[in-house]
């Protein structure tokens, strides 16, 4: 299976702490790949870096065979290989000054030639393919949480992408919606061929649409593999991840944090 | 086996303290103008693709033209009526002074040059700050917080050519030419008060204006007008984009918008005065 995504030793800083460290992963073509990640353990900064929206300190992030790395690629590069790939947004990042219509139609008007009746066409073929068609002309503020995100995700496949990122797709949304948008994750992917990366800590969600799962520890890397093997890991920090434990070494770290020294102070 | 340090870290002495506090300042300030100066040439560079390249322009004209309208049209009715007020209030102000040398037709030559040269282009931008820069900031600081501004990144849709030229370019245009309605408006304040409570007829009025008035008054004017309207627009841009930390963020880049676009313009507005001056303009 060919690489889509390949990040090689990436490090990370933000004002002077290390958010990612030394951070290798492959994306393989077509597959769909899930970052799972505590709060904090660098997963949607890795997903960003992908986008080439923030840039970074170390290491290099090739696209396909491209021999040229995201941070040494040119404005033009840079542009170009954006145009390649579509975001999903943790709150839809729709644009609230525009309908829905609009949302979507904006990056087919901003880099295509196309007459407005063809876009017209397009927009609602992907308003349809996430079930939105009768509300494109609603403004962001009209629509509920999942709709937004439904949205958001027609706008993130209006340039047809090669690449899907979807940071946070289940966040916030009630159980059935979060299995509608699992579900539209799984039908683009099919129906579209498109590789897929998602950044979540819901596992529900996770275990329903993941081809490969990766854990991120504190800005490292911490173990690979397909759902089952995942289930099934014995390293503590899996299992409690996964399973949700209350006992295990995330919950054993924040306990030896010092809290009683900080609160009790030397008494 | 080496022990730590059990000596308490060594506080910087206040002298230490008050220099440290001076150069953060001073990197801040030299920080924001390299900002500015970035955020303009962006702005400039960008302008090309904008409005004339085949793709940009469909979407660039259609923000133009709904920023003017923002800008400039909605903005019109206070000019005018501040404009007006300011033009009516010079002319009472001057009129018992002036009453005393038997000058009170000159209330017409001082009102035209103050209000052309000044008063028009000035009071106009400071209108604009609160009306057009204050939104602005509020609009692209709350853009930033909702992730549209990264998204519009993640669609190789470049911000500075989508938000900020429309808003620089709107507001630069219809800062001239709001400063013209508002020159007409103080003018007619002056002439409103003049004729129907100081015993100036209209007619002694408008030729009074027309003698004292230049070419190069009305020009200077329009100039002034167009670099304020640069002024208020790409610092509303530029605080609202360096937004940090919610919607307490936007307010903070909100306030500050207003605040130094008028200190900006009053600065500014004085090295034009100076240079009109030296060259005898």
């Amino acid at each position: 299976m060919s690489t889509a995504i390949q990040v090689q030793s990436v490090t990370k800083i933000y004002a002077g702490r290390t958010v990612l460290d030394g951070v290798c992963l492959d994306v393989h073509d077509g597959e769909t790949l899930v970052i799972l990640g505590g709060s904090g353990s660098g997963k949607s900064t890795l997903l960003r870096l992908m986008i080439g929206n923030v840039p970074y300190e170390g290491g290099e992030i090739h696209i396909g065979h491209a021999n040229k790395s995201i941070g040494k690629m040119t404005a033009p590069e840079l542009e170009q290989y954006r145009k390649s790939l579509g975001v999903l947004f943790q709150s839809g990042a729709l644009y609230n000054s525009m309908s829905v219509f609009d949302n979507v139609a904006l990056p087919l008007r901003e880099h295509t030639d196309l007459p407005e009746e063809t876009i017209e066409i397009m927009v609602k073929i992907k308003l349809e393919l996430v079930g939105l068609r009768e509300h494109s002309e609603k403004m962001p503020a009209e629509l509920s949480g999942g709709m937004k995100k439904r949205a958001g995700l027609a706008r993130a496949i209006a340039l047809d992408p090669k690449i899907l990122f979807y940071d946070e797709p289940s966040a916030g949304l009630d159980p059935v919606t979060s299995a509608e948008i699992d579900q539209l994750i799984i039908d683009l992917n099919r129906k579209l061929g498109v590789t897929s990366v998602v950044v979540t800590h819901e596992m529900d969600s996770a275990f329903r649409i993941a081809d490969r799962m990766v854990l991120l520890d504190r800005g490292k890397f911490v173990v690979s593999g397909t759902s089952d093997e995942m289930r099934e890991s014995t390293d503590p920090l899996v299992r409690q991840f996964v399973h949700g434990l209350t006992e295990g070494p995330l919950t054993d770290r924040r306990r030896a944090g010092g809290y009683e020294v900080d609160l009790l102070g030397g008494i | 086996m080496t022990q730590p340090s059990s000596q308490p870290r060594q506080t910087p002495s206040a002298i230490s303290r008050a220099i440290i506090a001076v150069g953060r300042r001073g990197i801040g300030f030299v920080e924001f103008i390299g900002g500015m100066g970035y955020l303009i040439r962006d702005t400039v560079s960008s302008a090309p693709r904008g409005l004339l390249a085949r793709r940009g322009r469909r979407l660039g004209w259609r923000n133009l033209w709904a920023q003017m309208v923002r800008v400039g049209v909605r903005s019109i009715p206070i000019v005018c009526l501040v404009l007006f007020c300011i033009g009516a209030i010079l002319s009472l102000q001057m009129a018992p002074i002036l009453k005393n040398y038997g000058a009170v037709s000159q209330t017409a030559n001082i009102i035209s040059i103050a209000t052309f040269r000044e008063l028009g282009p000035l009071v106009s931008a400071i209108v604009l700050t609160g009306f057009a820069g204050a939104s602005i900031a509020a609009e692209i600081g709350t853009m930033v917080v909702s992730e549209e501004i990264e998204a519009l990144e993640a669609q190789s849709i470049s911000p500075i050519r989508f938000l900020v030229l429309p808003r620089v370019t709107a507001t630069s245009l219809m800062m001239v030419c709001v400063a013209v309605v508002g020159d007409l408006m103080g003018v007619g304040g002056g002439l409103f008060v003049a004729s129907n409570f100081l015993d100036v007829s209209a007619e002694q009025y408008f030729r009074k204006t027309f003698e004292a008035i230049l070419v190069r008054d009305f020009v200077t004017g329009l100039i002034k007008a167009g670099c304020f309207g640069t002024i208020i627009s790409s610092l509303a841009c530029y605080l609202g984009l360096s937004v940090t930390g919610g919607a307490q963020g936007v307010g903070v880049a909100t306030t500050r918008t207003v605040v130094l676009t008028i200190v900006a313009l009053i600065t500014v507005d004085l090295m034009f005065t100076g240079v009109f001056y030296y060259f005898g303009w």
